[in-house]
């Protein structure tokens, strides 16, 4: 016999009370634990997909939506840009690296993306097998794409515009499985890779002709990434023929006629001609004074938008936060209310007992062991309900990490720890015993002669 | 052994026990009578260290409970006097053997399983060992509470009017358990009463 066994064998008996009480501890707890792990883990995935990236250069629009677009290939493009400024880009002394993205069809919602070998390079994928994307319609596929359609190698599939599935499909131009990449736990298992002429093919060549004759409004699956992006084509896709002209003009000039991303804002026809152009440019800087100076200077010289993604991300996390705030809000009110329910519980359970605290003293017991017996029942209440709540808090995080990966979003798991976590389990435990102090205190105080003499 | 020199208790400003010194020498047996209301609970509350009398003193084995602390004084009780109460008080969560368990526990006795298979037995109740104290009949639970007083092998055993609840028959089986048990230890047994059927079998009596 202890104080352990004594105070388990009465909270054994008030199962209702008991099961009520860690439950409802149990869902406040649950509560802020998946706010943690999510936060936690949705901050590292963003991070994690933007390090080494110092700068997103893209069309005129917002900053947020540059590195959405960009870097997480959630959000829509905001134009395009021409390849020339891109290129002039490279020749900046302050920059160490550009890779130019082409973006706007998917497959399955799997984004399929123009670019470089400097992307995948970027992210250290590996090929897990086949090899990487070269010729034009070869296509290098992420791990989660090829878990989750199926491709195989040698495999041809169609793009479709936009992002959802049932878009008009590029019939003419299927791309060929060429590779498959290892996991890199980042954006790049999620991504279809192919060249950029690839992409420039697939929208510039079929509809040269037909942007001749009629200025581009309904060519919806002739438009530029810009365009693709929207599955409602209710915006203007004016941008589109920029793309569409690429492939038919002989070598404009470089960096004449206005970004891409104007076009968006001008009636079609007013839409002059321009060269090769991308959607975005991911930018790694030489020296970190260009942190400072390149985005300012571009922003405000150039057509183009520069983003720093560490800028952004803070304010996204920002703007995310404030949700996050709410209900972590909620579930210390939920946590509150159900120490309120500990407290309650015990306070009664001590008037009901006071034979037993007072025989207990009789049979020897000092003032301090019947205090310690009522505290630890407190503890044992917030324990169990520390319990429940990393069991829930867990196990619904590993259950939403399941539902959304199989829906194409943040990959979210339940097996992990943060420190955060053990925080809540120390501010629960004390608040357990904070609520059985007055109950404890009551039974201090158990005036054993009159008690018994009831 | 105990002794009660110049006692006085006062409760809510009222004198409610003013009693003659009263000595018991150590394996005596005791009755004391007196009328409901005339403080007999009190005295034995104050024989068992519950309870701290305005005035006088309080000499149990050999022991001046007033010069002790509280926690002493809760000490000493729980390894010298052995309380049997009107009302039985079993701990209802608690088996039988957890019951006699506590009682070593709580006064800081090593715990013994052989020690509460000993006073079961001693008590006839040996089969009672794991049923918890609604399964009980009184009589039953009459003995865990006897059994629970003499576990730490007191020197002074007090009941309060341990037989009120009882009939004829049984009231007469718990005076021979309580007189067997306090013989078995050597012990000093007081018991209140106010039942006219149990007068007559103790030669110590003490009238308040």
């Amino acid at each position: 016999m202890n104080l352990l066994k004594l105070s388990l064998s009465y909270i054994r008996r008030q199962k209702l009370t008991t099961f009520l009480n860690t439950f409802l501890l149990g869902l406040g707890i649950a509560t802020i634990i998946l706010l943690l792990l999510f936060s936690a883990q949705f901050g590292e995935k963003m991070e994690r997909d933007a390090k080494g990236i110092d700068m997103v250069v893209g069309a005129k629009g917002s900053p947020l939506q540059l590195i959405l677009s960009g870097i997480y290939h959630l959000d829509v493009p905001t134009g395009n840009i021409p390849l020339a400024e891109v290129e002039k880009l490279k020749a900046n002394r302050m920059v160490k690296e550009v890779i130019p993205l082409s973006l706007g069809d998917s497959y399955n919602q799997f984004r399929i993306v123009g670019t470089t070998e400097a992307y995948p390079a970027h992210y250290e994928a590996k090929i897990a097998s086949g090899k990487m994307f070269a010729a034009t319609s070869e296509a290098t596929i992420g791990s989660q794409v090829a878990k989750q359609t199926g491709l195989k190698l040698g495999d041809t599939f169609v793009g479709a515009h936009g992002l959802v599935q049932g878009g008009e499909g590029h019939h003419e131009h299927p791309y060929k499985v060429v590779g498959i990449l290892a996991p890199t736990n980042s954006v790049m298992d999620r991504l279809i890779l192919t060249s950029l002429s690839s992409v420039w093919d697939v929208h510039g060549l079929p509809h040269a002709v037909e942007a001749d004759d009629h200025k581009g409004d309904e060519h919806k699956e002739a438009g530029s990434d810009h365009e693709h992006e929207k599955e409602s084509a209710s915006k203007p896709d004016s941008a589109a023929h920029v793309t569409e002209e690429v492939k038919p003009l002989p070598a404009p000039p470089p960096i004449v006629g206005p970004p891409a991303a104007m076009s968006g804002l001008l009636p079609s026809g007013a839409m002059p001609e321009s060269g090769p152009e991308v959607t975005v440019a991911l930018v790694k800087f030489a020296s970190p004074i260009a942190t400072v100076m390149l985005p300012r200077s571009i922003n405000s010289q150039t057509k183009l938008q520069a983003a720093t993604p560490a800028q952004q991300l803070a304010n996204l996390l920002q703007l995310v936060g404030v949700g996050v705030s709410t209900v972590r809000v909620f579930g210390f009110i939920l946590m509150f209310a159900a120490l309120l329910g500990v407290f309650i519980a015990l306070y009664n359970a001590i008037q009901e007992r006071r034979y037993d605290l007072a025989m207990m003293r009789a049979l020897g017991a000092s003032r301090e062991k019947v205090f310690l017996h009522v505290l630890i029942e407190g503890l044992i209440y917030a324990t169990l309900g520390v319990l429940v709540g990393l069991l829930l808090g867990h196990g619904i995080t590993e259950i939403i990490g399941r539902v959304l990966s199989s829906a194409n979003q943040v990959e979210l798991t339940g097996f992990r720890f943060v420190t955060g976590e053990f925080w809540v389990v120390v501010a629960a435990l004390i608040t357990g015993v904070v609520a059985a102090l007055i109950p404890a205190f009551q039974a201090y105080r158990t005036d054993i002669a009159k008690t018994l003499a009831e | 052994m105990f002794l009660l020199e110049n006692v006085i208790h006062q409760y809510g400003g009222q004198t409610v026990l003013d009693m003659p010194s009263w000595k018991a020498n150590q394996g005596e047996q005791w009755i004391m009578l007196g009328p409901s209301g005339s403080g007999k609970t009190t005295l034995l509350h104050i024989l068992g260290g519950l309870l701290k009398p305005t005035s006088g003193n309080v000499t149990i084995a050999g022991q001046d409970l007033g010069s002790l602390a509280p926690a002493q004084v809760d000490r000493f009780r729980g390894q010298h006097i052995g309380i049997v109460f009107q009302r039985m008080h079993l701990l209802s969560t608690l088996t039988v053997r957890e019951n006699l368990l506590l009682a070593q526990f709580v006064a800081g006795e090593p715990q013994n399983e052989e020690r509460v298979d000993e006073v079961l037995e001693g008590l006839d109740i040996g089969t009672k060992k794991f049923a918890y104290p609604s399964q009980l009949s009184v009589g039953q639970a009459q003995r865990v509470s006897i059994a629970r007083a003499v576990m730490n092998r007191p020197k002074v055993i007090l009941a309060d009017e341990p037989t009120s609840a009882l009939d004829d028959q049984n009231c007469e089986k718990v005076l021979e358990l309580l007189k067997l048990q306090a013989t078995a230890y050597q012990a000093t047994l007081v018991i209140t009463t106010h039942d006219q059927r149990i007068k007559d079998a103790f030669g110590n009596q003490f009238n308040l």
